[in-house]
């Protein structure tokens, strides 16, 4: 599974989420493999490994075109009260929430199908 | 996709009387996309050598396959050798991928999330069919008479049946709930008399698909039993169809020899003024241990294995365990129920005596366990766990490792006397 380039982020992050940029210092190249593995396999359980969507909805690169990346980092650290999203702010921190929507909207780069 | 990834395999990762290189580069290149002519290959003939010993005929009922749900590929198993014998690849994605058998366990059908659905030859060791039925599925049945497959669809939201010798679709069944919308499917089992039953997921309703003839799908719906049905098994003797609900604290069960009653809700109110437990992994049913009138089962948002009193459909008793259980499932033959646990749990299996209602054993197969399959008569306990890459074989007896099995983030592990089992 491919990260997203530090550049892509970069370029993305000053396109309005300066915040992340400065954080993305705060997680690690060893976490951030934690994390890609946690987004493959745990989310993916319910939005499927290729994120198109299960149980859970589609977290493709076009699915979340014109979703706010603070609503993202919201419903990923809170949760959705009424489904079966959970909060996972017990596990992430809100830095590594930031990078993980970061690689969310960025897309797959890897993607066979 | 490269051609090598569509066809059979030989890696001989765990395989003792393999003799065969284990370089990838001693894959088979199989020139069309889909593998065919595969058997042509002198690769193939020199696997089944080696599988076997010798080319005699061989039965099938002790061979599985192990699903690794990151790189699209199977594992083919033996549980008499305990060994990895093969790896088809190309599956798709197999996230959340089950698997049933047909009936001369010789082909394991394979549903992928992708909507993929594949027919595996295990005595050939390679892809007899595969189609891409659906955009997202979440799993299937084979009937009663192991004529149909059924898959369960998620987008779009229905259900498809396939004549399981060649795969061609004979009906199309879209679950339009009473709300107008297309809902997604869950819990689909085979029941008696050539019935499919599944819930419909954001409907909140259990349908039966009578497919005996094809040409005329017959289909009785239920509606309104309960928000969020997210999975659905049916008991041992094939009489009842329970379905979860994750809307609600309960249950919703149809008595399928009696449809004239329509659902009800079992278990109402379980858990009522306990805040629960935000879910990291949805549990799932299709496993539950029903010992005498008593079944056991994953409480949703609890550290706890329910006791359900299947006279009265009651709570009976709740046995306080490591985590949120995920799959609790009867040791055959036995006292005992395993137990394995949602994130961020993953690490730890449990053991229950149905007796004492207590935990008797822990095992520490690896990070992130999946799934446990038990041999049919329950000698063996085969456990996989995904982050560790590995599937553990243990003795039910001593509880100790008998084998330990490289695979590639292992999740499902099915064994082929499933295809006797009314139900997958």
């Amino acid at each position: 599974m491919r990260r997203p380039t530090r550049k892509t982020g970069m370029i993305l992050a000053a396109g309005g989420m300066l915040a992340s940029t400065l954080v993305f210092a705060d997680v690690s190249v060893a976490r951030q493999a934690e994390l890609m593995s946690l987004l493959d396999q745990d989310c993916g359980s319910c939005h499927g490994l290729t994120r198109k969507g299960g149980l859970g909805p589609a977290l493709t690169k076009e699915a979340l075109a014109g979703k706010s990346p603070i609503m993202l980092r919201e419903v990923i650290l809170n949760g959705r009260p009424g489904t079966p999203m959970p909060p996972w702010k017990q596990f992430l921190s809100e830095p590594e929430t930031d990078w993980l929507v970061q690689v969310l909207i960025e897309g797959k780069t890897d993607e066979k199908h | 996709m490269r051609n090598t990834e569509r066809g059979f395999a030989l890696r001989g990762i765990f395989t003792p009387t393999l003799t065969v290189p284990r370089q990838r580069g001693g894959n088979i290149s199989s020139p069309s996309p889909r593998g065919r002519g595969l058997g042509e290959g002198g690769v193939i003939i020199v696997s089944m050598l080696a599988l076997f010993g010798c080319a005699t005929p061989r039965g099938t009922g002790d061979l599985g396959v192990v699903v690794e749900r990151t790189s699209g590929t199977l594992q083919l198993v033996d549980t008499t050798g305990r060994a990895v014998f093969g790896r088809i690849e190309g599956l798709g994605d197999l996230s959340h991928a089950t698997v049933v058998f047909s009936r001369d366990e010789r082909y394991a059908y394979v549903f992928g999330r992708d909507g993929g659905l594949t027919k595996v030859d295990l005595l050939r060791g390679r892809i007899d069919k595969r189609i891409i039925q659906s955009g997202n599925s979440i799993g299937g049945a084979i009937s009663q008479d192991g004529r149909f497959i059924a898959a369960a669809n998620y987008t779009p939201g229905g259900v498809k049946v396939f004549r399981s010798d060649t795969l061609e679709q004979v009906a199309d069944i879209p679950a339009m709930g009473a709300d107008g919308k297309l809902s997604k499917v869950v819990g689909l089992i085979a029941a008696p008399g050539g019935r499919f039953v599944y819930s419909l997921y954001d409907a909140g309703e259990i349908w039966t698909l009578d497919v005996q003839d094809p040409a005329h799908p017959a289909v009785q719906k239920f509606t309104g039993v309960g928000k969020l049905p997210y999975d659905g098994l049916i008991t041992p003797d094939g009489r009842y169809y329970i379905a979860g609900l994750f809307g609600e604290d309960g249950m919703a069960l149809l008595d399928l020899w009696h449809p004239e009653q329509g659902v009800r809700r079992i278990l109402d109110g379980y858990g009522k003024g306990v805040q629960p437990l935000p879910v990291y992994k949805m549990p799932h049913l299709e496993g539950w241990g029903f010992y005498g009138r008593y079944a056991f089962v994953p409480a949703v948002g609890h550290h706890e294995v329910l006791v359900i009193d299947t006279d009265s459909w009651r709570q009976a008793g709740a046995i306080p365990v490591h985590g949120q259980p995920v799959f609790v499932v009867g040791q055959p033959y036995s006292r005992y129920v395993w137990v394995n646990f949602a994130f961020p749990d993953n690490d730890t299996v449990q053991v229950i005596d149905v007796v004492t209602r207590r935990v008797v054993h822990e095992l520490k197969p690896g990070k992130g366990v999946m799934f446990m399959e038990f041999t049919p008569r329950g000698e063996n306990a085969w456990v996989s766990a995904r982050d560790s890459d590995q599937v553990v074989v243990y003795d039910t007896a001593s509880l100790q490792p008998l084998a330990q099995l490289a695979s590639r983030n292992p999740s499902g592990i099915f064994f082929t006397p499933r295809a006797y089992k009314l139900g997958w």
